[in-house]
């Protein structure tokens, strides 16, 4: 591809080696090696994906599908490419069902606000859940209140795992869609979304699915769920910022409206009316993030290097060393203790506010996430106000977990 | 005892620290020694805007100095919320809106914090000063 560099496959894992090829690890913070918490937030970015971001602007840049020069016709090239490297991770049917924006919140709004006005209208339901992020219940909020609709909401048990026989009994013949989360950014859980999708499917309604904390992961295939639409953002799977996809089968594409409205989005414009380009593009108005799509694509090259089935083991033994450590932590309480979960620690330490102790951790080198992370409803349900997040990612070690334990019983003394 | 005086003793308080963490112990320590605000109070409504930490804030008048109700969700936060009391709580308006809170600075305190709670902290002094503006020109 124009001289951007593929990663070498690698044959077994080893944390030691893959930490060698995220530079942002390999720093001091408070005098202290960070410990890199809080990927649940952003992920860090391995070089190979900071070398072709840098090389693209060095040599590369150019606008897409606007010039006929060489230039842009090589740009052109390696951002539909990437389009179609999205569409191979996520086994899409076709590369024009997967549509880039600036990340998942602006993947889901294009939904709500399209799909709302093809199909919504006064009476309707649209179903959310309770572990939702902000991002995936405000935009159908603002769908409800113009449209007339209600939205409504799954519950969860106190593990933090979605209440099956609840949605069932929510679903009915008002219901348009059912928007729900993958992963759940402060619990961990893994969401049935297969059985969802089915259950949903019987009676022909929709599903939204956001991924955002699942597609790093692990392997997502879009037509084994499924799933009618999927978000995500590229900062979250170890590529840029500024970039995400929304997924959707090509039907709903189709017939919804465009979102955004501009310019490389129509066929043609006349003041008596406006005709649409083809899909993808009548969603991709203006000119793209195409550098954060290249390197998204390059993300993507990386993480199948390593090797996904690897990423999700070594990720399983994670886990199951901090909820073991974690436990241990006297006065320590987990929040989100689903069968299935990803590794995501959420959890409150007696007598302390989470911006504390996210303090004292940030004194020790360690990053993580206080708050509600979004998720206002699901601490609701708690009764809490947030909590602290430990996010962990395939670079983080054994030995982190450890320090990270250490350095909390000392912080719980200070609290005693 | 002037606003000044109170601010030095905490400057020298605060020199026995070697490191940070000591002195988040003593704000700690501090924060669990600062009464709890009237229940009638601890309320949304005097909840400041914009802090991370749930912080509630009450101000009153009396005898022509300005009275404050100060409670917050984090002990960290109580803990410099009893300082910031120390120095201005008790005190004229004009007083109060004269005050130069040098001893934040001096004492190392603002480097102790992460810009948003800094910034969170900065809105509740502002309040504090506010009120007292208000309270000088009989507007509250």
């Amino acid at each position: 591809m124009f001289g951007i560099k593929s990663p070498d496959k690698k044959s077994t894992f080893d944390v030691k080696r893959i930490r060698k090829d995220f530079p942002i690890l390999h720093q001091k913070v408070y005098d202290h090696q960070l410990v890199y918490f809080d990927n649940g937030a952003t992920t860090q970015k391995p070089q190979i994906v900071i070398d072709t971001i840098n090389k693209l602007h060095t040599q590369h840049n150019s606008n897409v599908h606007r010039g006929i020069h060489y230039l842009s016709g090589q740009i052109t090239t390696m951002y539909e490419e990437s389009r179609q490297k999205i569409q191979n991770y996520l086994n899409a049917k076709h590369d024009h069902e997967i549509v880039f924006t600036g990340g998942t919140t602006a993947s889901l709004n294009l939904a709500a606000y399209s799909f709302g006005e093809a199909y919504i209208k006064e009476g309707d339901e649209i179903i959310v859940s309770e572990m939702e992020h902000h991002s995936n219940i405000v935009p159908w909020q603002i769908v409800c209140d113009r449209k007339g609709a209600k939205l409504r909401v799954i519950p969860f048990n106190e593990a933090g795992e979605l209440l099956l026989d609840e949605y069932k009994k929510l679903i009915n013949d008002k219901t348009k869609l059912v928007a729900v989360v993958h992963v759940s950014n402060s619990l961990g859980t893994i969401n049935p979304i297969k059985e969802i999708v089915a259950i949903a499917h019987e009676k022909n309604i929709p599903v939204l699915v956001d991924g955002t904390q699942a597609i790093q992961h692990g392997k997502i295939d879009v037509q084994d769920l499924d799933c009618d639409f999927y978000a995500f953002s590229g900062h979250k799977i170890y590529g840029p910022t500024g970039i995400g996809v929304l997924y959707a089968k090509e039907r709903w594409l189709n017939e919804m409206p465009p979102y955004q409205s501009g310019g490389d989005m129509i066929d043609k414009v006349k003041f008596e009316k406006t005709t649409y380009n083809d899909l993808p593009f009548k969603f991709e108005a203006g000119t793209p993030n195409y550098i954060g799509a290249i390197g998204l694509g390059v993300a993507l090259d990386y993480l199948q290097s390593v090797g996904l089935d690897n990423i999700r083991n070594y990720e399983k033994t994670l886990l199951d060393y901090a909820t073991a450590k974690f436990t241990a932590v006297e006065s320590l309480k987990l929040y989100g203790t689903a069968v299935n979960k990803v590794c995501i620690m959420s959890f409150l330490l007696d007598n302390a506010h989470p911006y504390d102790v996210g303090m004292f951790l940030d004194r020790a080198g360690i990053a993580v996430r206080t708050g509600h992370h979004c998720t206002q409803p699901l601490w609701s349900h708690y009764k809490t106000e947030g909590s602290i997040r430990a996010s962990l990612a395939f670079y983080n070690t054994f030995e982190e977990i450890d320090y990270f334990c250490e350095v909390l019983n000392k912080i719980k003394k200070m609290f005693e | 005892m002037t606003t000044q005086d109170i601010q030095e003793k905490i400057i020298e308080e605060f020199k026995i620290f070697n490191n940070l963490m000591d002195k988040y112990d003593y704000l700690i320590k501090l924060g669990k020694n600062l009464p709890s605000i009237d229940p009638q109070y601890k309320i949304d409504g005097n909840l400041i805007k914009g802090c991370q930490v749930r912080t509630w804030f009450h101000s009153t008048i009396k005898d022509g100095k300005v009275f404050y109700d100060v409670d917050s969700a984090s002990a960290l936060t109580r803990g410099f919320i009893t300082l910031l009391l120390k120095v201005l709580s008790g005190r004229a308006p004009d007083d109060i809106k004269n005050t130069e809170l040098y001893f934040i600075d001096k004492a190392g305190l603002r480097e102790s914090f992460s810009p948003l709670r800094a910034n969170s902290l900065w809105k509740l002094l502002t309040r504090m000063q506010s009120d007292a503006v208000l309270y000088g020109t009989k507007k509250l």
